[in-house]
């Protein structure tokens, strides 16, 4: 996304908070006029403390003229006071809006983008654009806001009134600050190369720091805890050597600006002096309250050149940050299928006709597959990794659209309904176990909210999955944590359960009982059979002895069906099915 | 915050002389003041401009060792924060890795990854800003209240009255601030969890059609987090009006005791100029300290998050007296009960049996019947809480930790080789091991082939071993144990990624040795020829016994050998 578009785009997305903007700003004026103009004030009482000696020899100081100067600066403080308050406020509601409805349009992404996009990504990559990205640009958004804005109106400002007060000693402010913009840009170029020497220091530590960690087991086991120390150690002391040098020189900066600063302090100084002195008795004299609002002045002026810098290189990074945003939440959606019928309920009737599909079309896949079943049938796809089994399912469940050709479902080509009816119709167990950090309960009620407590109960004692819940801690409201303490095979046996609580028409299983043992993955087998009379169902398996009883068996290799038939007549054949049937048993 | 203070104490020197020379500084900068009240009094009002030149030269000179303190102060404070870090980051690697696996299992490796990396950084951040800052303040502030003092006592009597008004401002607002920003951090695990929980689990989400679900609880989960940051944003955005309110309200009673003192004659024009920029001093440095109250606060919860973990206890090298390894057995189990920490029912109840030195033991048993539980036992990953474990005869709670491990290798079910070579991982069993004592174990676990193509013992293994194949990995992690020529060798469902062929060489050959091994399975294929064969069902031994007796007089045995196409009995 280009830089324009961007900034574009935070613009539309910030429309809405119009008037929250008009109020920043009114804000921010109303509080750097109060802290601009209360020096100058402060100033005029100051120059009220210069007393004359009356009769009696006493020395008497005109308090009214004071009182008067003590009433503005009270209102200049109740401006900022205010102005401050308002802008933090407005600021912070606008910046955390704008990043919940960031973060809320991107999380959207995620249920409509095709999964190819999901799938050619690691998870780390989207969601650190959703969270980390997001977050990142709301802080610049929040920082530049406040910083930019009033830090930009406090150096106009000052230097206005500073040159409307004496041009002479605003000159030698104006000339001499841009000094520490230009030392801080020298410490900041300078600091660079360190500051990634040390992300590289750290990118070595943390990754090793991950592998032990993950395998703190295997490491226990071997008792290779001092050998990893004595690494650790080493790459620790590494980092901090690096981290020290990128800390101790980027830290320069703020010392080096100040020391700028009071040499800009003692320039104004000197100028004013010596313009007090020359200007002693004249019409407009150089009071010493006008050096004092000065002197202030030339604090508050070179403070936001200060953080200037810093607020730019901060600002950078939110465009950066926003570009991915955008670019995420621009990306092209799933075809509509908003308005088309939906399914209904099925007999179950699947046919795959002329269907072309490829993931990347330099690497063609399926090549005009042709596949009929009839309703009811239980069909088993085999063939050796890579084949495109996974892929099938992929087309069946519309999870990717066919490139070319059409699938049908009772008769009725798949684009031309909802996905959601389509989805519906089918019940799904993949290999790769995913299941929600909540109570097993909600788990297994996902496909089937209504569902009552004897059939939740049913469904787990069918998959065999109700001993095992029963001696969680809490049974059935156990919180399955986000890794989980369950094994492979008990969260497969969940997955099945959550599946025949639903009872859909149609049943998609890709290695759903590949980490379950032998004895009790027939009993779930026997479950399934009795489960799926009259309905239809596919059945990817690579232990060849669960599908030996299919309808139907498809032998897929390198995207193509290059047998089908059933068990007895494939082996008949003497051909590819023979082959991996055999080869399970070599050795044993 | 002990272990914190522990860690910054080796860099107690930097730790001092950052703040001391940070002082220097604030002296210089308080001296300022002084310097103009004086160019004020002396230089405009005698209109001696030698003395005005001279006053300005002796401000840059005070601003230029100004500069040199705090450059010296900076070193120190940088030194003392990423020593700091540094010590406390590798305390909290060995203390994880001398945690229990029931305290790994309870802290879990991704809290353990976030804790040594972005927590570690918001401590060192902290402690960086804390000793550049949070103490520079303070020394600012009193610095300038006493310069106050010697200016004109009635006139530091303000300064008196402001200073506590706006430490109680600090403190209420970080008091405030600390657990609203920690509810910030915890709202912000949810959105977390559903972003990740919805990518990882795309796929199970539209096939249930669950996507206007899942979008609901996020919404709930994100419009909490915005809710909670704007909580937090609200109370930190009084401090700074408040302080502006507090400090401007002072310079207006300072003037008017200016007034009277002037009045009085104890006072002239040019004293006052000078507290007026002690109390602007005094502004400058708490607005710089507000904006960074957040960071201290974010350092100070993660910190917390660091010593909890820092508290958890060692795993403990003995947990009894040892006692003398004798007799013939090499592992005997008498009346064990184990349930894992959290569990519900016990996931081993009552077991007993016994193998002798140089047997082969089948364990064998369905999916959660509690295999890998028993054989975790051995080592003494985890404690029997009930029943007695030995190995060689000794109590293992009796064995010192690492020459237990010794005895017993354990190829785990999920295997994991590490970055390096093969032979760095090789060595892993045995840091001393000879070339040919590397090259027999691999030809034992029947990995010659993968340390070919590796091209040799220094073949490059990536991280995590990926550009190895589970097979291959299995073979390596085998090959490691065997390094160890361990007395008792256990492998845990280790060759379900072998094809059969490589599985029965591989038995073969491991029965050329002469230590006792257990081999966990599901496939009576891999355990028929072991002396002995203990069959689990749901935590309960279901029989013991050789192939043909089970065959014979277990039912469950039976069953699970018929159910895998073996013979009948």
């Amino acid at each position: 996304m280009k830089k324009r578009s961007t900034l574009h785009e935070i613009m539309r997305r910030l429309r809405p908070y119009a008037p929250w903007l008009v109020l920043t700003a009114a804000a921010a004026i109303l509080s750097v006029a109060g802290q601009i103009m209360a020096p100058y004030f402060i100033g005029k009482a100051i120059d009220g403390l210069v007393y004359t000696v009356n009769a009696a020899g006493k020395r008497v100081i005109d308090f009214g003229y004071i009182y008067r100067y003590f009433a503005i600066i009270a209102v200049c403080v109740a401006a900022t006071v205010a102005g401050q308050f308002i802008l933090s406020l407005t600021n912070n509601r606008i910046a955390y809006h704008v990043l919940a409805s960031l973060r809320r349009d991107a999380f959207a992404k995620i249920g409509v983008l095709p999964l190819k996009y999901i799938d050619n990504r690691a998870y780390g990559d989207v969601s650190s654009v959703i969270l980390s990205d997001a977050e990142q640009f709301s802080d610049g958004l929040l920082l530049g806001f406040t910083q930019l804005f009033t830090g930009g109106a406090t150096i106009l400002g000052v230097l206005v009134i500073m040159f409307v007060m004496r041009w002479e000693v605003a000159l030698v402010v104006l000339v001499v600050t841009p000094l520490s913009l230009v030392a801080a840009k020298f410490i900041a170029s300078k600091t660079y190369k360190m500051f990634k020497a040390q992300a590289e220091a750290r990118a070595e530590q943390t990754a090793f720091a991950d592998e032990m960690i993950a395998g703190l087991k295997v490491v226990k086991a071997y008792t290779h805890e001092d050998e990893n120390e004595r690494t650790f150690d080493a790459l620790n002391e590494a980092l901090r050597k690096k981290s020290l040098s990128a800390l101790f020189f980027s830290s320069t900066t703020n010392p080096v600006t100040r020391f700028v600063n009071s040499v800009v302090y003692a320039l104004v100084a000197l100028t004013g002096a010596f313009l007090a002195i020359s200007t002693a008795g004249a019409a407009a004299p150089f009071t010493v309250g006008n050096l004092t609002t000065f002197l202030s002045y030339s604090n508050q002026y070179t403070k936001p050149f200060n953080e200037i810098s810093e607020v730019i290189a901060e600002f950078q990074n939110a465009l950066a940050c926003a570009a991915r945003l955008f670019a995420l939440i621009g990306e092209p959606e799933e075809s509509s299928d908003e308005g088309l019928p939906a399914l209904g309920n099925v007999r179950g009737s699947m046919e795959v006709r002329d269907v072309s599909f490829s993931y990347t079309p330099e690497r063609p896949l399926i090549e005009n597959m042709n596949i009929s079943v009839g309703a009811g049938m239980r069909v088993a796809i085999v063939g050796p990794t890579g084949c495109g089994k996974t892929t099938l399912i992929n087309l069946l469940m519309r999870f990717y659209d066919v490139d070319d050709g059409a699938i049908y479902v009772d008769g009725r080509d798949i684009r031309t309904i909802t996905r959601r009816s389509l989805r519906e119709n089918f019940g799904m167990v993949l290999q790769d176990t995913w299941l929600k950090t909540a109570t097993v309960r909600e788990n297994l009620c996902m496909g089937n909210p209504a569902a009552t407590e004897q059939e939740m109960i049913n469904a787990a004692l069918a998959a065999h999955a109700h001993g095992f819940i029963m001696r969680l801690p809490h049974g059935y409201d156990t919180v399955l944590g986000e890794e989980g303490s369950l094994s492979e095979g008990q969260k497969q046996l969940l997955c099945i359960a959550r599946v025949m609580l639903c009872r859909p028409p149609m049943l998609i299983l890709d290695e759903a009982t590949s980490n379950i043992d032998t004895r009790t993955e027939r009993l779930v087998q026997d479950a399934f059979q009795k489960l799926m009379e009259g309905r239809t169902s596919f059945v990817v398996a690579h232990r060849l002895s669960t599908i030996e009883n299919a309808d139907f068996i498809l032998v897929m290799k390198a995207g193509n069906i290059i047998e089908q038939g059933t068990h007895r007549e494939l082996l008949a054949k003497n051909g590819f099915y023979r082959e991996l049937y055999e080869a399970q048993f070599e050795g044993n | 915050m002990k272990y914190l203070w522990q860690s910054l104490k080796t860099y107690k020197k930097e730790a001092i002389l950052s703040p001391l020379f940070k002082l220097l500084e604030a002296c210089m900068e308080l001296v300022v003041p002084l310097v103009v009240s004086h160019i004020v009094d002396v230089g405009i009002g005698n209109g001696d401009k030698a003395y005005i030149v001279h006053g300005i030269l002796v401000l840059v000179a005070f601003g230029a060792a100004g500069l040199a303190f705090a450059l010296t102060a900076q070193y120190f404070a940088a030194k003392a924060a990423v020593g700091t870090s540094a010590k406390l980051r590798s305390r909290l690697f060995s203390k994880l890795q001398s945690l229990s696996y029931e305290d790994i299992d309870g802290v879990g490796t991704s809290q353990m990854i976030t804790l040594m990396t972005s927590d570690i950084t918001q401590v060192q951040a902290g402690i960086n800003h804390t000793l550049r800052l949070l103490l520079r303040s303070p020394i600012i502030v009193f610095g300038a209240a006493a310069m106050a003092f010697t200016v004109d006592v009635y006139a530091g009597l303000v300064f008196l009255i402001l200073i506590p008004l706006l430490t109680i401002v600090i403190v209420l607002v970080m008091a405030a601030c600390t657990p609203l920003y920690k509810k910030v951090q915890e709202k912000l695990d949810g959105v977390n969890l559903s972003v990740r929980e919805n990518l990882q689990g795309v796929r199970v989400i539209r096939a249930f059609c669950r996507e206007e679900k899942e979008q609901a609880v996020f919404d709930g989960r994100n419009s909490d987090l915005c809710a909670a940051q704007k909580k937090a944003g609200r109370v930190s955005a009084i401090t700074n009006p408040l302080t502006f309110c507090f400090v401007d309200l002072a310079v207006i009673l300072l003037i008017y005791v200016g007034g009277v003192r002037v009045s009085l004659g104890a006072l002239e024009q040019g004293d006052i100029v000078a507290l007026y920029f002690y109390i602007t001093i005094i502004l400058a440095e708490l607005v710089k300290l507000a904006n960074f109250i957040y960071i201290v606060a974010k350092a100070v919860s993660s910190a917390h998050r660091i010593e909890a973990v820092l508290d958890l206890d060692g795993e403990p090298d003995l947990y009894a007296p040892p006692e003398e390894e004798t007799g013939d057995l090499a592992v005997a189990f008498e009346n064990v009960t184990f349930t894992y920490r959290g569990g519900g029912a016990p996931s081993l109840s009552d077991i007993t049996f016994s193998a002798r030195k140089g047997e082969t033991v089948g364990i064998l048993g369905g999916t959660g019947a509690g295999k890998s539980t028993l054989i975790g036992l051995i080592p003494r990953f985890y404690r029997a809480e009930e029943g007695t474990v030995r190995v060689n005869g000794a109590r293992t709670d009796a064995i010192p930790r690492e020459r237990l491990r010794e005895i017993v290798a354990v190829v785990p079910q999920k295997t994991l080789i590490f970055q390096g070579t093969v032979r760095s991982n090789l060595l892993w069993g045995n840091g001393k091991a000879s070339e040919e004592d590397l090259m027999r174990a691999v030809r034992l676990a029947q990995a010659e082939d993968v340390v070919a193509a590796k091209g040799g013992l220094d073949g490059e293994i990536a991280q995590e071993g990926k550009n190895l194949s589970g097979g291959q990995r299995q073979r390596l992690s085998i090959a490691r144990a065997l390094v160890r020529d361990p007395e008792i060798l256990i492998l845990d469902d280790s060759s379900s990624a072998l094809d059969y062929a490589t599985d029965a060489r591989l038995r073969s050959a491991l029965k050329t040795l002469d230590c006792t091994t257990f081999i966990v399975s599901q496939r009576t294929a891999s355990v028929r020829h072991a002396d002995k064969i203990v069959v689990l069902d749901e935590g309960r031994i279901a029989g013991i016994g050789t192939h043909g007796e089970l065959l014979e007089n277990c039912s469950l045995y039976r069953e699970i050998n018929a159910s895998q196409g073996g013979e009948e009995a």
